[in-house]
């Protein structure tokens, strides 16, 4: 590794960091712009202009924006997102399970699409224009036309009602054995891997097509390589930037995108658990949830970019 | 005669490729017509003997590499081989099936590129791209693959040749990974090379070197080489034998000397004389209009100096060469006079007053004195603009012409680089690469201005359409009065348009003063090397010249 690299890298970090911090301002703004406040939600229409005032008091919501907004800001650095309004739960507590289990679906559904788009973008390419490529093509769009519920119900109809092979609900829980936890996200992690498959699947055909007009490309076709060799061993190394950048698109797509699929599915994952508080007006349960998708994401576009970096022969070996 | 292989290191005997009523035919998409078929190759037959070199000479459209890589069964971008035959080493490839062409490309025949830096892959490391073709079909391990590229590596003549192959293709030169493609192509001990123009993208001091490596691989590994070039001069060093295509079709063909010495086709005879143009040296003035006097200029604030105190003068009328290899700064003192990239010290004066530096702050009477021209003619007009609006556009804009009076000072403008009336409405999409150069050159006189300034105007021409340009150049001097700065690699066009000549290297000007003294020795020791690195018509050449240098060049 060399300075250049680690210097461009620390540089990425650092532009990561000050832009979550942007984040979290516009988060923060954001709640406050929305009408009604948290006294109100807790007490309902019903309430005691009085006992408002008090609960306000209480809360701290008689304070400045921006004292709030460092208060805030203190705790989440420490580790403590506040406790939610509607239960009175520790949000912190509550997030990690969630997290932890919208991971495990994340991952799972991960490891089924991005190898499986990939080879299939490959294949596109080597019968480029033919049947086959218009087959991949025009199955991976009409997966990704379908809204995620349409998909996640006709996997419900089939798989859960006709056949009955997996289950409708996902429920999980702590302790739950590998085996049962695999099988109850079996359905959710498919109607993921649908959604996400052909964004992935069409950019990598593009973006090795872009490759295959390069002199580089002849040469290895004129030392008698196979069609499909020259894709895997001269064309694909070089158009790996563009293929990470959308693969880590998806994969945040993954974790932060997935309250639809978490909602049908009853699968207790940070979607749902977002779902809930949102109609409960539950506001720093909103906004913890907010930062930890926004960190996430950040994260994932955060990798994208030094995986491209790493990926070009140039910044790894300077003159 | 199958697959007599002899020993690497005898020569061997016998007919190699025997190609005979060879067509080629591609399929063209007209924009808002149907597709149709056009002919790039006209029943072509040639053959060649194992261990000589045939040249290919042309210019571009004349089939040459199509008919090259057809010795591989191979079509560049949707071309198609129609009719005949591709006999090599006693059989018909083209009955192979693609099968038979994946076993014998790299084997039996390999290909050197003319862009080895754009043909070699950013991502892998040389010694994997020399070696793959040779693991590829078997025919030696990996240890002993790696043992003979490195021993041609030395054959090459390339620095570090024990190391060399763990580069990757950026951290090695243009003329380095040029001679490294010939080990690629030589590894896997093939039969027979098609060279494709392998020294066209290189500078004439570089290419000299290696030219001179080809020639002595090609000579001590006794391997048939089919070598493409539109130079007459590099092709007459390599080749036994010369064939001279056209549109697709066989003009001559016969040795190198009688092609060179004794053309018997009047085409022939026009390529072997392209460069002679006559041109008097006219005496400078007595006072320049343009100085540029002590100038450095450097890009983006960089410590590196692109320019170092250039001082040159230009006069009215006449023609300023700046000479010198890429990356010498001769486009830089271009974009310096212009206000293109403000010098960091120094001074331009035009007409006895100095010019701001930045293009911004100039008024545009100071923008119309001086117009360029660039080497790509294509990406410096825009494709949806018709000849009459490019040529139009400086009228309105510095004059403020409308309508009629407009018009009519366009089809004069259009009379004066020779292409008539019939132009006005045609894209630039519809014209061939010379008749883009004109358009750009009336597009630079309708300003009216003092000075043009040439950007390699000619290096992306054919011989013979560049020379058309260089004479049109001349004449509209005469006619308008009008000075060239004239950048170019091309010590051969010098000779035909100068007066006076700026010899630059590494940021300097090394040698400046009027043609007739330039060109004449004693010579410093750049412009020596520069001098005897034009390739010249003439047997044995190349030779001569690497034995007379007194100075190895940078870029090799």
């Amino acid at each position: 590794m060399s300075s250049p690299i680690l210097k461009l890298i620390a540089q990425r970090i650092a532009l990561g960091i000050v832009l979550l911090l942007a984040v979290s301002v516009l988060i923060f703004a954001g709640t406050q712009i929305l009408p009604g406040d948290v006294a109100q939600a807790i007490l309902g229409q019903s309430a005691t202009p009085e006992s408002l005032a008090n609960l306000r008091e209480q809360l701290g919501l008689n304070d400045p924006a921006y004292i709030r907004y460092f208060h805030w800001l203190g705790g989440v650095v420490t580790g403590d997102l506040g406790t939610a309004m509607s239960s009175g739960q520790d949000i912190a507590t509550s997030i990690k399970g969630r997290l932890w289990n919208t991971l495990f679906l994340a991952f799972w559904a991960a490891v089924v699409a991005v190898p499986l788009a990939i080879i299939l973008g490959l294949i596109a390419v080597r019968y480029r224009n033919g049947w086959v490529d218009k087959l991949i093509s025009g199955l991976a769009l009409a997966s990704t036309s379908f809204p995620e519920f349409f998909i996640g119900y006709v996997l419900v109809y089939f798989f859960a009602v006709k056949w009955q092979i997996f289950p409708g609900i996902s429920t999980v829980y702590e302790g739950m054995p590998f085996g049962e936890r695999m099988q109850a996200i079996a359905l959710p992690a498919t109607a993921l891997t649908l959604v996400v498959l052909a964004h992935m699947m069409r950019m990598t055909r593009a973006a090795i097509l872009n490759v295959m007009q390069s002199a580089y490309v002849e040469t290895a076709e004129l030392k008698g390589l196979s069609a499909f060799n020259v894709i895997r061993k001269h064309a694909f190394p070089n158009a790996i930037a563009p293929i990470i950048n959308v693969v880590m698109l998806n994969l945040a797509y993954l974790i932060v995108g997935v309250v639809v699929v978490e909602v049908i599915f009853v699968y207790p994952g940070m979607g749902q658990y977002l779902v809930d508080h949102v109609t409960k007006r539950d506001v720093p349960v909103v906004q913890a949830v907010g930062l930890v998708f926004a960190a996430v994401y950040i994260s994932l576009n955060i990798i994208a970019d030094i995986g491209a970096i790493v990926a070009n022969p140039r910044l790894r070996h300077p003159k | 005669m199958a697959d007599t292989k002899a020993k690497p290191g005898q020569p061997k005997q016998g007919l190699l490729l025997d190609i005979r009523n060879l067509r080629i035919e591609a399929t063209v998409y007209p924009p808002g017509e149907t597709p149709k078929n056009i002919v790039l190759v006209h029943d072509v037959s040639l053959t060649l003997e194992k261990g000589k070199v045939l040249g290919l000479i042309g210019e571009s459209g004349a089939g040459k590499s199509t008919i090259g890589l057809s010795s591989m069964g191979y079509g560049r971008g949707g071309v198609r081989i129609t009719g005949g035959e591709v006999i090599l080493n006693g059989r018909d490839i083209l009955k192979g099936g693609k099968e038979g062409f994946r076993k014998l490309r790299g084997r039996e025949v390999c290909y050197v590129a003319q862009s080895a830096a754009a043909a070699f892959n950013p991502a892998h490391r040389l010694m994997d791209q020399v070696v793959e073709a040779t693991l590829l079909h078997g025919t030696a391990t990996r240890a002993e693959a790696e043992k003979r590229a490195v021993a041609l590596f030395k054959k090459l003549s390339l620095p570090n040749p024990e190391t060399i192959g763990e580069r990757f293709p950026h951290q090695v030169s243009g003329g380095q990974l040029q001679r490294v493609m010939t080990a690629m192509a030589l590894c896997s001990e093939p039969d027979l090379i098609v060279f494709d123009e392998p020294t066209t993208a290189l500078d004439v001091t570089t290419q000299i070197d290696v030219l001179a490596a080809i020639k002595d691989a090609i000579r001590d590994t006794h391997v048939a080489a089919l070598y493409i070039t539109h130079d007459l001069a590099v092709v007459a060093q390599v080749s036994d034998e010369i064939m001279v295509l056209r549109h697709g079709r066989l003009v001559e063909w016969g040795g190198t000397r009688q092609i060179i010495k004794e053309p018997r086709q009047e085409y022939t005879n026009a390529l072997v004389s392209v460069h002679e143009i006559e041109h008097l040296e006219q005496k400078p003035g007595a006072t320049p209009f343009l100085s540029v006097k002590n100038v450095t200029a450097a890009y983006g604030g960089s410590h590196i100096k692109v320019l170092k105190n250039v001082s040159v003068d230009i006069y009215p009328g006449q023609t300023l060469a700046v000479v010198g290899e890429s990356g010498s700064g001769k486009s830089t003192l271009a974009r310096a006079i212009t206000g293109l990239l403000p010098p960091e010290e120094g001074t331009v004066t035009f007409d006895g007053r100095p010019l701001a530096n930045r293009l911004a702050d100039r008024p545009k009477e100071d923008l119309r004195q001086l117009q360029m021209i660039y080497q790509m003619a294509d990406v410096a007009m825009n494709p949806r603009q018709t000849v009459g609006t490019i040529i139009g556009r400086p009228l309105e804009f510095y004059f403020g012409m409308r309508g009629r009076e407009r018009d009519k000072r366009v089809a004069e403008l259009l009379d004066e680089i020779e292409m008539g009336k019939g132009f006005l409405d045609r894209y630039p999409a519809e014209l061939s690469g010379g008749q883009k150069q004109r358009v750009c050159i009336a597009r630079s006189l309708a300003a009216k201005p003092k000075l043009i300034i040439c950007d390699e105007v000619t290096s992306a021409l054919d011989p013979l359409v560049a020379n058309g340009i260089l004479k049109l150049l001349l004449n509209l001097q005469q006619h308008e009065k009008v000075a060239y700065l004239f950048i170019t690699h091309d010590l051969a066009t010098v000779k035909s348009i100068a007066d006076s000549i700026a010899v630059m290297y590494r940021g300097e000007v090394v040698r400046y003063g009027p043609k007739s003294k330039v060109l004449t020795p004693p010579f410093d020791a750049y412009t020596d090397l520069l001098l005897s690195s034009v390739p010249e018509m003439e047997i044995g050449w190349l030779e001569k010249a690497i034995k007379g240098r007194r100075m190895a060049s940078a870029g090799n």
